[in-house]
C-alpha cells in the first residue's frame, strides 16, 4: 500500500488544492495517469501517478486545500494485489534516492517528492528544513544529539519559547545555533500562521536560496559566444516560415548546453546525502517567469535527443502550459540541471544560484553587438554570454570552462543540431 | 485614419492575449514594444502569429526591426494588408 500525498511543484510552493479527481476507489491506474488536478500559485497542475495499481480511497476532497506532504490517496500497488496478507507499509520509495529516516512522524512524505528533488521537501516548515540541511550534510541517519547553541541564543529561545533543540544546524562554526537563527525561526513561526500566498512563495524562494548558497560552494565562469553562425542559419532556415513554425535562437542554444551535457557528467545530476549521482539523461530545466510573478522551473525531459523543431515545440508548449495551466508533476519536479534565460529581459551576464539538489545552471545573456577581434581585425559579431555557476563539490573550474568551450563549438555549427 | 485605429484596437487586443496585464492604454506608440510590454522572444513571435491569422501579413524575421514599435507595426501592416 502507498499513500500518496500532496505534491510538490516547486521551491515556491508550500500548499495546493485539489480541484478535481480524476478517480475513484477501486479505479486501476497505470504509470503516467493524470489522477488529479491540483491547483497552486503557478496554476493547474495534473497530477501523475508514478506505479501501476489500483486506487484504495481518496483522504481528501475537491476542493481541500493542503500542505506539501499530507496525504490525499492510498493506492494498492499492482504487485500486492495477490500478497494482501502483506503487512500495511507506509511509503516505500520507487526510488532509491528517497529519504530513509524521518525526522518527525510526519504524515508520508512522499517518495514521489522526497526523491525527486530535495527542492521540494516541506520548504515552509523550517524545522524539517533545517532538518533536512542535516541530512544532507551529514550523509548519515540523522544524529539526534542537541545542537550547539551560544548563550545567547538560547536565552532567547527560551524567552521566545522554541524548542531549539529542534534547530540541529545553524548558521555559527561546527553548525552552532546563533541569535540569528532564533530570529529566523522565530520569525518563520510567526509568519506561518498567516498565510499570504505571495509572502509564502517569497519565504520559500528565500529559504532554498538561502540553502543553497549556504551549503553549495558555487563557483562561476562566463564565455562570450559568438552567435553569428547561429544567427545567419537561423535566418535562412525561418526566411520563408510563418511565425508559429520559426525556431528561435533559444532553442538552438539549449540543444547546445543538451548535448554538451551529455559528456559532462558532473554539471548534470543530483547532490544528495552527501554523494552525487550524475544522472544518464538531460532534463533541461527551463526557468520560466511568470507574469503573475514567482518562477517556474520545467524540464524538458531527454532534452540531448531533441532535434531543434522538436525542442522548439516543447518550449513553446511548456511555456503555454506554465502560463496557463496544465503542466505535469514529472515537468516540475526531475529536471537534472537549469537553464536560465533572463537574457531575453534584457540583461547582459547572469551569475545563478544553483537550484538543489542540482548541482549546475546556466545562465544565457541578452545576445548583443559587439566589436570583434579576428585575425588582428576589428570586425561586429553578435555574442552571447553564458555563465556556469557550478557545485565545487562535484565538479572543478577546469571541467567547467570545458563544458562552456564544448557548447561554443556546438553553436558554430547550428546544422548539425537539427 | 479610421483603418489605423481599428488596426491598432486589433493588435492591442491580440497583445491583450499574449501579456493580459499589458498596460496598453499608456504605452506609448513609438516606443520599443517588447521592452515597455516585457515581451519575451517567445511573446513576440506569438504575438506575430496572431497577427498573421487575424490580418494574413506575415512579418518575416528580416523585417523585425521594422515592427519594433506599436506605431510601425500598425504601419506594416496597414500598408501589406
Amino acid at each position: 500500500m502507498k499513500i500518496l500525498t500532496m505534491p510538490s511543484f516547486g521551491a515556491d510552493m508550500a500548499v495546493g488544492t485539489i480541484v478535481k479527481w480524476n478517480v475513484k476507489p477501486g479505479d486501476h491506474v497505470s504509470k503516467g495517469d493524470i489522477i488529479a488536478s491540483i491547483e497552486t500559485m503557478k496554476g493547474l497542475i495534473d497530477m501523475e501517478v508514478f506505479n501501476d495499481g489500483i486506487i484504495t480511497a481518496l483522504l481528501a476532497g475537491e476542493g481541500d486545500e493542503l500542505e506539501i506532504g499530507c496525504p490525499i490517496a492510498e493506492l494498492q500497488l499492482k504487485n500486492e494485489e495477490y500478497s494482501n496478507n502483506r503487512p500495511e507499509k507506509i511509503e516505500e520509495s520507487v526510488n532509491s534516492q528517497s529519504v530513509e529516516v524521518q525526522p518527525k512522524p510526519k504524515p508520508a512524505v512522499s517518495h514521489e517528492v522526497a526523491s525527486n528533488s530535495s527542492v521540494s521537501q516541506n520548504i515552509s516548515d523550517e524545522v524539517s528544513r533545517v532538518l533536512t540541511d542535516e541530512k544532507v550534510k551529514s550523509g548519515d541517519s540523522l544524529n539526534t544529539q542537541r545542537p550547539k547553541i551560544s548563550p545567547a541564543a538560547r536565552n532567547k529561545a527560551e524567552k521566545l519559547g522554541i524548542d531549539w533543540r529542534q534547530l540541529t544546524q545553524g548558521t555559527g562554526p561546527d553548525g552552532a545555533v546563533l541569535l540569528d537563527d532564533i530570529n529566523i525561526a522565530d520569525k518563520r513561526s510567526a509568519s506561518d500562521s498567516v498565510k499570504d500566498p505571495s509572502s509564502m512563495m517569497r519565504e520559500a524562494i528565500a529559504s532554498t536560496v538561502s540553502r543553497s548558497k549556504r551549503d553549495i560552494p558555487h563557483y562561476y565562469l562566463q564565455l562570450d559566444m559568438v552567435l553569428d553562425n547561429t544567427l545567419t542559419w537561423l535566418n535562412h532556415y525561418n526566411a520563408d516560415l510563418p511565425p508559429s513554425k520559426r525556431i528561435l535562437s533559444n532553442a538552438v542554444i539549449y540543444s547546445a548546453i543538451a548535448r554538451a551535457l551529455i559528456s559532462f557528467p558532473m554539471f548534470n545530476g543530483f547532490y544528495q546525502d552527501g554523494h552525487y549521482q550524475s544522472s544518464d539523461t538531460v532534463h533541461l530545466g527551463n526557468a520560466i517567469s511568470l507574469r503573475q510573478g514567482g518562477l517556474m522551473v520545467v524540464a524538458i525531459h531527454d532534452a540531448q535527443h531533441l532535434g531543434l523543431v522538436e525542442l522548439m515545440e516543447t518550449i513553446k508548449d511548456q511555456v503555454n502550459r506554465a502560463k496557463n495551466g496544465g503542466l505535469r508533476m514529472s515537468e516540475m519536479q526531475d529536471a537534472t540541471v537549469t537553464v536560465s534565460n533572463l537574457g531575453d529581459r534584457g540583461c547582459d551576464t547572469i551569475q545563478s544560484i544553483i537550484f538543489p539538489p542540482q548541482v549546475a545552471i546556466i545562465g544565457i545573456g541578452r545576445q548583443r553587438t559587439v566589436p570583434w577581434v579576428i585575425d588582428n581585425m576589428v570586425t561586429s559579431k553578435t555574442i552571447v554570454s553564458m555563465g556556469l555557476a557550478a557545485d565545487h563539490r562535484v565538479s572543478d573550474g577546469h571541467s567547467g570552462a570545458r563544458l562552456l568551450n564544448k557548447i561554443n563549438k556546438l553553436l558554430q555549427t547550428p546544422e548539425r543540431l537539427v | 485614419m479610421n483603418t489605423q485605429q481599428s488596426l491598432k484596437d486589433l493588435v492591442c487586443k491580440l497583445i491583450l492575449d499574449i501579456a493580459p496585464e499589458a498596460d496598453v492604454q499608456s504605452l506609448d506608440p513609438n516606443e520599443e514594444l517588447r521592452d515597455e510590454l516585457d515581451l519575451d522572444s517567445m511573446d513576440f513571435m506569438n504575438l506575430l502569429g496572431l497577427i498573421v491569422k487575424e490580418t494574413g501579413v506575415n512579418v518575416p524575421e528580416n523585417d523585425y526591426a521594422k515592427v519594433n514599435s506599436l506605431q510601425s507595426l500598425i504601419e506594416y501592416i496597414a500598408t501589406r494588408r
